[in-house]
């Protein structure tokens, strides 16, 4: 052996991995031979080349880095041999992706094994280059495949043929050149070369309309003809798979036939017989089969409509269904789906079976059979299909209680009867499996109950049975604190008792029972326990007679280290303590929510996340796109109007929505409340002008969430808030509010002035800079707005030449004056205002929207700073 | 179409992975070990295929292998199940009742075979027979191109005696 070669041959290295123990001495042999192989590259080695290659490659299929033996790849494509051609261009594929910029050096060696007159080298090229060429390399090399689907041997035009696939799917412009050529490939009898131009034909007809017309036209015969061959062809052994003359040129004929057929009447009758025959006289005992016919009823499906083709495909499927065999269980399944869509009446007869299937051992079976499930449910098997649903929750596996829980809940909420009915199902749910139920669910059935006045008695007794049964639902337990916090006068009292109830008696204290019980569970999520505190509140006023008992859980927490639970039981205490003769009016029933709304904005943040997740789903390269806990907050100011909403922020921008909702219902009603609506906003503006800089997962972000989650406490302070309009900006101080309950306590609040007023919004903030818009209306002209702008600047640097720029669409007419200074002095100490003046001329119909620009100069460096403020009060 | 194959051996240990979608490097190995944590512990009755990141992974297990193919949802999953034992059948000629020693010694041999079998993700070829010949011929163009070379070194080496 040659003493300066790389050493071992491949055959001992794999033994010498193989043998290593642990994957410690592993990483040693391959550091070793990686050693050896990149020294044999620097010395420009040849003799050992091909092998120290193949030995990367196996290096590779480890898992570790081999990069460096990216040029060897091409060295050997490069040399005039087949086999160390052959080595190289495995390696090629192996080691290299499409993405690699190091691929554009093989164009050239590509083109010219393309030339080739060896059928075998030409066969290696047009291999690499169905592997793995870029749209560039397709542009380049389109023509010698092209003129390769002529080539004389025919194991080298079918690989053209399936090599013009990946060049169309690269660079879709291309097609035309290829239709030609398939035509006449269409026609031949190699089988290989057949199965491949079918292949092409189906590809081409997917990435142009011209050229499906075409071979609608001119092909459609031809190929149902060549079905016919093969269906009746005579026993060949070469191409027979278990009785089937090749049943991979079946499946490639049906899916070509199927594109052919689709949308066009004449096409499907030329195959309708052909079809039939595929459907009846295709033996079913072997996979082979089956997997012909599921492509036979995928193509009778798509094809136009023939009502005794259809029967025979549904009646396929059903047989399939019944099959012991989980794949066709599976496939039957999946194929239902699409059947739905053409006949429901026949899919509903296999409802039962399909049942079954929800509750199989088997997760990938399951999870169809739920979604078909949802597509079949209707009006009038809602009520026995949630019955099934709503128990096997209950025996379901952790793993698939998620997706069922979801299913469910948007099955009770599209086709509820009733509003029992939905509460009901909802309590089922959520005691069984409220872990899983998502925010916006829950959300839902409090605004059913508010709105159902005469079954919130119901309501929240059926919560407080469910309750005692299952304690460790979070969401249960969320819905049951708030029933009870709003409701439980109804609870002790029996109030509205429907003839279908047992009647219980609960007592006063059994009702402050459950929510300490509830607020002293550490397991509990914060904002769960935050809630117990405001029912509490509420309850101390419903509930004269347990007032001290509550007083004194809620003063337990006075001393929590959970500031949100700290600053509640502070406020709250305060309430119950010295402020007697204004609790009664705070902590009034929440007004009820305006569902049409509610369910409007639901809807429309629902298509965006469901927008998103279908974004997650297409972006496969991204793989976890990692979303981080700011994502809501920036939802919360609307900065983040141009991204997508993240669904994991459902929660928080659903919440906002729960505010929003809540003010056109108050708006609705005379003077007095109209206080409540701007003093929600003014809380909000509050709290995020005390916020910090939005950072991940910090504390305060929850604060502030936690805030706007429960509409009690925006209830609760709004109206003592409310004072605050006027009085314009928020002071960044955290212990406000406390000062707010002292100060405005013993005062009613004071009722508006007449007009409307809007509360000032944040209407920029990045991690220095501030913008906060004051908002006054003209009363002669609704049209016009003027907004004061209130630049605040907290980093520690003076900005200098500071330029606030703005754009409006076209409805709106914006007019900026001077500032009043271009320095914004640090760390907060003074600001700069500007007015601007904007007239909506669709005022009424369309709010406010606004471009910003920002420029200023930073330690004499520029800095530009661009945002959109979409959070404008409506009514602008 | 398949997005890519892979082999993997019941102890997780990738022994042919060949990708017509493209993947980075670090992709790749994020969705080895995502399926097989999948797939190498779903039970033996349970159906061949695994949803997975809005596409379907079909796999089949001959012997201590599992064979894996990733294809879109509106695939055929029956058929590919065919393409695998279509492709088992081939290696078992080539190889002579093949088991996974023979493909982890002749790990280049097994790709050869796949590119017979699949270009760009779409079948190649349906008769065992044609993708034997073809694999065959080219084996013995190698070997052919290996005697030659051994023969001139030989010659050399005599001359240089």
């Amino acid at each position: 052996m040659n003493p300066f070669s790389s050493g071992t041959r491949l055959r001992d290295m794999i033994r010498a991995i193989r043998a290593c123990k642990t994957a410690a001495e592993e990483r040693a042999v391959i550091r070793k031979e990686c050693a050896s192989i990149r020294a044999a590259i620097s010395d420009n080695d040849q003799t050992f080349r091909h092998r120290n290659l193949a030995k990367l490659m196996f290096i590779h299929m480890l898992g570790y880095p081999t990069h460096f033996g990216q040029m060897e790849c091409l060295k050997l494509i490069a040399a005039p041999g087949f086999a160390e051609k052959r080595i190289g261009y495995l390696g090629l594929m192996l080691l290299l992706d499409e993405r690699q910029e190091v691929l554009m050096l093989v164009t050239n060696s590509l083109k010219q094994d393309l030339n080739q007159n060896n059928q075998h080298i030409v066969g290696l090229a047009l291999c690499a280059l169905g592997n793995i060429c870029s749209a560039d390399m397709a542009r380049d090399l389109a023509p010698e495949v092209e003129k390769l689907l002529q080539f004389r041997d025919p194991n080298i035009r079918k690989k053209a043929a399936l090599c013009s696939i990946r060049i169309i799917k690269k660079v879709p412009d291309l097609a035309d050149n290829f239709v030609d050529p398939v035509v006449s490939l269409l026609k031949e009898k190699h089988h290989g070369v057949l199965l491949t131009g079918i292949q092409l034909c189906t590809d081409l007809c997917k990435v142009n309309e011209e050229a499906l017309e075409y071979f609608r036209k001119k092909c459609t015969e031809g190929l149902v003809r060549s079905l016919k061959d093969v269906v009746n062809s005579p026993y060949v052994p070469e191409y027979d798979i278990s009785g089937i003359a090749d049943p991979f040129l079946h499946i490639r004929l049906l899916r070509v036939l199927r594109i052919l057929g689709h949308g066009d009447a004449d096409a499907s009758d030329c195959m309708s017989d052909i079809l039939a025959q595929v459907a009846t006289k295709t033996e079913s005992h072997k996979n082979a089969g089956n997997a012909i016919l599921y492509e036979c009823v995928g193509t009778i499906m798509s094809v136009e409509d023939n009502g005794g083709l259809r029967v025979l495909a549904i009646n396929i499927l059903g047989r399939f269904l019944s099959n012991r065999d989980n794949n066709i269980r599976y496939v039957a399944l999946n194929m239902l789906m699409k059947a739905i869509a053409v006949d429901a009446q026949a899919v509903q007869r296999h409802r039962a079976t399909i049942l079954e299937c929800v509750k199989d051992l088997d997760a990938s079976i399951r999870k169809r059979a739920l979604e078909l499930v949802y597509l079949l449910v209707n009006e009038s098997n809602v009520k026995p299909l949630m019955k099934e649903l709503v128990d096997y929750l209950e025996v379901s596996d952790q793993g698939f209680k998620g997706d069922l829980t979801a299913k469910i809940c948007s099955i009770v909420e599209k086709f509820s009867p009733d509003k029992i009915w939905y509460i009901d199902q909802m309590l089922k749910v959520l005691s069984e499996a409220g872990n899983f139920v998502k925010a916006s669910v829950w959300h839902a059935l409090v605004v059913v109950i508010t709105n159902a006045s005469n079954l919130q008695g119901y309501s929240v007794r059926s919560l407080y049975r469910a309750i005692q049964i299952s304690r460790d639902q979070e969401t249960l337990i969320r819905v049951a604190v708030w029933c009870i916090g709003e409701y439980g006068d109804m609870l002790v009292n029996n109030i509205e008792m429907l003839d279908i109830e047992e009647p219980i008696t609960v007592t006063e204290s059994d009702a402050v029972d459950v929510v300490e019980i509830a607020i002293k569970n550490h397991s509990l999520n914060l904002t769960t326990r935050a809630m117990c505190l405001i029912a509490l509140l509420k309850l101390s006023s419903r509930f004269p007679s347990c007032s001290q008992r509550i007083k004194e859980i809620i003063a337990q927490y006075k001393g929590s280290l959970l500031l949100e639970l700290q600053q509640r039981s502070v406020e709250f205490n305060s309430i119950i303590g010295k402020h007697k003769n204004i609790r009664s009016a705070l902590v009034e029933r929440m007004p009820v929510l305006d569902e049409a709304t509610y369910n409007g904005r639901r809807a429309r943040s629902a298509s965006a996340a469901v927008s998103t997740s279908l974004e997650f789903a297409s972006n496969l390269s991204n793989g976890v796109i990692a979303r981080t806990d700011v994502a809501p907050l920036v939802d919360l100011l609307d900065m983040g109007a141009d991204e997508p909403v993240p669904p994991c922020s459902s929660g928080g921008n659903f919440l906002l929505d729960l505010i929003d909702v809540d003010m056109p219902s108050s708006s609705s009603q005379s003077g007095t409340t109209q206080p409540q609506k701007s003093g929600t906003d003014v809380l909000l503006d509050l709290l995020s002008a005390w916020s910090p800089p939005p950072q991940k997962g910090s504390p305060t972000t929850d604060i502030i969430l936690l805030n706007q989650d429960d509409k009690p406490s925006v209830n609760a302070l709004d109206i003592l808030s409310s004072s605050m309009v006027p009085s314009g900006e928020a002071k960044p101080t955290g212990p406000y509010m406390m000062d707010l309950l002292d100060v405005f306590g013993p005062n009613p609040a004071t009722p508006e002035e007449s007009g409307p007023t809007f509360p000032p919004i944040v209407a920029y903030e990045s991690s220095a800079l501030t913008i906060i818009f004051n908002f006054s209306k003209r009363p002669e002209n609704p049209q016009m707005t003027d907004i004061e702008a209130m630049f605040t600047n907290k980093s520690s640097d003076v900005y200098t030449d500071f330029v606030f720029q703005a754009a409006v669409p076209k409805f709106l007419q914006l007019h900026l004056e001077p500032a009043s200074s271009n320095t914004l002095p640090a760390s907060g100490y003074g600001s700069i205002t500007q007015k601007l003046h904007v007239t909506n001329r669709q005022h009424g119909k369309k709010s406010l929207v606004m471009r910003i620009r920002l420029s200023y100069k930073l330690n004499n460096k520029a800095v530009l700073e661009e945002g959109q403020i979409s959070n404008f009060p409506r009514d602008l | 179409m398949i997005h890519f194959v892979l082999l993997i051996s019941r102890q997780g240990k990738v022994r042919l992975t060949k990708w017509y979608s493209p993947y980075s490097q670090k992709e790749r190995s994020k969705v080895i070990r995502e399926l097989s944590g999948m797939i190498l512990t779903r039970g033996p009755k349970l159906s061949n295929f695994v949803e997975w990141r809005g596409f379907k992974v079909v796999y089949k297990r001959y012997a201590s292998l599992y064979f894996c193919m990733c294809i879109n949802q509106e695939d055929n999953e029956l058929e590919i199940l065919e393409i695998i034992h279509h492709f088992v059948e081939i290696l078992d000629r080539y190889f002579g009742s093949v088991c996974e020693l023979d493909l982890i010694f002749n790990f280049h041999k097994a790709y050869y075979i796949l590119d017979e079998i699949l270009i760009a993700g779409e079948l190649q070829e349906s008769s065992k027979k044609t993708v034997a010949r073809l694999v065959s011929a080219q084996d013995s163009l190698v070997d052919a191109a290996k005697e030659e070379a051994n023969s001139i070194s030989n010659i050399i080496a005599q001359a240089t005696k």
